[in-house]
């Protein structure tokens, strides 16, 4: 009985200790180190495991690899960056968990970049409480574009809309002019997610202007089975193909769509359904197989690249193999990295050079980014990616694509950049983010929220 | 003869689901035949996983949550394994693994827990599963990896005289298709005629009754998770040359569930059946019925497949508890 007793103390003595332990550094010791943190701390959240591994994974790689370049240049002006990985497995749930965890760690996260629509769905309601900044390149709300209302995020590059709107418009050079999409079928192929619908409202638009069926055909998630998809294709014979998927379903979309017989020449992915992972495995049966690129391909002779498999491969201290530098989702988490550093260079420029920035001040610099040709080029970025220039009410800073084929081994860019339509685009976002303000009653922000 | 009005009923309207595309003017016949043929073959790759669900359930009355799992490890071997060697040897090879593993399942799981609750061993195979998942991935990559059986991807147009387009097969699905009933077949033997087989009945009669007159239930249990293993090879094999190994696999073994449902937990031919049923039933569902549902009812969209035939399992259910194949029981109380 004794015994029990006393065991039982020295139980609620250790899980009091435990507790303490959990709660008292999170007071002065968290404080102190943002009073006196040298360093500038970046979360990554990954997915190295699961059903979207094979896209998670290069572009972690990219990402990390990224930011030991910068460290290896001499981090921002002085200041090194710190970071660490969290697994998400692409599931909104312990997505929002690593944020919840990694959010005050190294005296505090200066931005997240989720790589899911889902993610940044649940994190676009916390983000503005902790206030901490969103990045969302190339993914993400649509409607995020307009920062009067989306204080805290920046899809840069691009969205889902100006990703539908570049697709509609180079069909239309295609055919001969943009009249000339009167009559003919386009099919949108989806993955059933907010991801998936995303294109729609704007490809919706965009037949009634030009006068073509959109004929929507989901897909279930992941997308391993797409039979009924590619029997619905076989049997509407559309004039094109629109693949909006992600992970194992865009390489099973060319294999059904290769078994159903559909010319993959006709086929159109979204910049999501254009990296090697997709087509690899399929390889001549996805010839001729068109993607968008966000900006940039497959770069593996940008200077940047290069940089990296000697800066940091050359040093041993590259993150996945060397053979993946380059390659398209490589260079999408490359850039997204890049994005995430260049704010704080940004914001460094207002409140202090050589000094660690908080995620407010960050988020400064992410909305007054300014990154013209002339330093994107001393990156390392020449070729790669165009100027990006954001402001209070664009939150995006370019909207611009290029269109690359599969020629059976390597991905080659196959038209000319081009824009999507801000006349188009500009009155849908203001509308829908009015919307969301209404029903989340956020109050738009002031001209002086703006400047200060 | 009475009694089954329910079961008749349902079959005469599903019969009158399946037919009523075509009749009704909405679907050409050769498109029809071809989405027929199109569900009859995805219901033979369900099957496949199936099998393995009700082999181990029939012998040993455990619902094995980590078949799908399995379907991917096995995969993921046999790919990964034939990038070093030749295919046959790569699969020699990861037969023996899965082999391997029934054994240690044996050995740390399974007779730790005999004679506990049906759900406790529920639970252990799901911990399975997710072991197996994470462990597969770490020791063979989470990349998307190919087998190749060498079979061309291209589609073949049959009676392109007789239907507007023809009718498209794809030879892929008839070698699975093929493959299932060669590995059907084989399982009817080895369960009949071999005196395993004849043991393995014994136990899934009766536990006890089969311990004692002599049958080794460990051992039985080995025997039965290597056959499983062997379909989740088979079915891993056929289902990655088709669509690449990746931990996707898994989540095949989820369309698997409602096949055993309906087809009734311990019975091989209610596997096959089941996976037919199901397989046919989502494909009409999906390309037939979902667009006019979306249309009549103005809903958002979205495929109907997933949720159509776990709704077709639970309409079984109601008027056949058992599963289409399955054991009546009647319990003394």
């Amino acid at each position: 009985m004794k015994l029990t007793g006393k065991l039982k103390l020295l139980a609620a003595a250790a899980v009091a200790a435990g507790v303490l332990a959990s709660v008292v550094p999170q007071g002065p010791a968290y404080a102190q180190s943002k009073a006196v943190a040298k360093e500038q701390y970046f979360p990554v959240l990954v997915y190295r495991t699961g059903a979207y591994a094979p896209n998670g994974v290069p572009f972690a790689n990219g990402y990390v690899d990224y930011l030991k370049l910068v460290n290896a240049r001499g981090g921002i002006n002085g200041v090194k960056l710190v970071f660490d990985e969290c697994e998400t497995g692409y599931a909104t749930d312990r997505g929002v968990e690593c944020y919840e965890r990694m959010k005050g760690r190294n005296g505090g996260a200066t931005v997240f970049q989720p790589l899911s629509t889902g993610i940044t769905f649940a994190l676009t309601d916390k983000a503005p409480g902790d206030k901490i900044p969103l990045i969302t390149a190339g993914y993400g709300r649509a409607d995020t574009q307009d920062g009067m209302v989306f204080k805290w995020n920046f899809p840069l590059t691009g969205t889902y809309w100006v990703a539908a709107d570049i697709l509609i418009q180079h069909l239309g050079k295609k055919e001969g002019g943009l009249d000339r999409l009167k009559g003919k079928k386009i099919a949108l192929v989806y993955h059933d997610s907010p991801y998936g619908k995303e294109p729609i409202p704007l490809l919706e638009e965009r037949s009634k202007m030009h006068g073509f069926e959109l004929l929507q055909i989901p897909v279930t998630a992941p997308g391993v089975e797409q039979k009924s998809a590619w029997l619905q294709v076989r049997q509407a014979r559309p004039d094109y193909v629109l693949l909006w998927g992600w992970g194992v379903m865009n390489s099973a979309a060319l294999k059904e769509a290769q078994a159903t017989g559909y010319p993959r020449d006709k086929m159109y992915g979204v910049w999501w359904a254009g990296a090697e992972p997709d087509v690899k495995d399929v390889g001549e049966g996805a010839k001729g197989y068109n993607a968008l690129a966000l900006q940039h391909g497959a770069e593996p002779n940008s200077k940047v690249a290069k940089d990296i498999l000697r800066d940091v491969h050359g040093k041993g201290q590259g993150t996945g193999p060397k053979e993946e530098v380059g390659q398209v989702l490589y260079m999408r988490g490359l850039t997204a990295a890049m994005f995430a550093v260049e704010g704080v260079r940004r914001a460094q420029e207002r409140y202090g050079k050589g000094k660690v920035m908080s995620a407010e001040q960050a988020r400064w610099g992410y909305e007054n980014l300014a990154l013209d040709q002339k330093k994107l080029d001393g990156l390392g970025f020449a070729g790669v990616l165009r100027p990006i220039s954001t402001s209070c009410a664009d939150h995006m800073g370019s909207a611009w694509a290029r269109i690359h084929t599969w020629d059976g081994a390597k991905w080659n860019f196959t038209s000319d950049w081009l824009q999507a339509d801000d006349q188009i685009i500009k009155p849908m976002v203001k509308a829908s983010a009015a919307k969301y303000a209404g029903e989340k009653k956020i109050a738009p922000r002031t001209v002086a929220d703006c400047q200060a | 003869m009475k009694k089954n009005w329910p079961v008749y009923t349902l079959g005469a309207l599903l019969a009158a689901g399946l037919i009523a595309p075509l009749a009704s003017g909405a679907a050409a016949p050769g498109f029809w035949l071809e989405v027929l043929i199109g569900g009859l073959m995805a219901g033979v790759l369900y099957s496949l996983v199936a099998l393995g669900f009700a082999l181990i359930f029939k012998a040993s009355g455990v619902f094995n949550f980590a078949q799908g799992a399995m379907v991917l490890f096995a995969a993921l071997s046999l790919a990964r394994l034939s990038e070093a060697m030749p295919l046959w040897a790569a699969f020699a090879l990861s037969a023996l693994i899965m082999v391997v593993f029934a054994w240690l399942v044996e050995r740390l799981v399974l007779r730790a827990l005999v004679n506990q609750e049906g759900v406790t061993l529920l639970m252990a195979t799901l911990g399975i599963s997710y072991f197996l998942d994470g462990f597969g991935q770490s020791l063979w990559g989470s990349d998307i990896y190919k087998i190749d059986l060498g079979i061309s991807k291209d589609p073949t147009i049959i009676l392109e005289s007789v239907f507007q387009g023809g009718i498209l097969i794809s030879k892929e699905d008839l070698v699975a298709t093929v493959i299932a009933a060669a590995l059907v077949a084989f399982l009817a033997v080895f369960f009949q005629k071999t005196a395993t087989g004849r043991a393995l009945r014994a136990v899934a009669d009766d536990h006890q009754a089969a311990q004692s007159i002599g049958i080794p239930l460990n051992h039985i249990w080995v025997i039965v998770w290597s056959v499983a293993g062997v379909v989740a090879l088979v079915a891993g094999m056929v289902w990655g040359s088709k669509l690449g190994v990746q931990f996707s696999l898994q989540q095949v073994a989820l369309k698997a569930l409602p096949v055993v449902i309906l087809g009734g937990f311990t019975s091989v031919p209610g596997a096959i059946a089941g996976g037919l049923i199901i397989g046919v039933g989502e494909k009409m569902a999906e390309v037939f019925f979902g667009p006019v549902l979306v249309k009549a009812f103005d809903l958002a969209g979205g495929g109907i497949e997933n949720w159509f035939a776990y709704m077709l399992a639970l309409i079984f259910l109601l008027v056949r508890p058992e599963g289409l194949f399955g054991e009546r029981h009647i319990d003394r109380v």
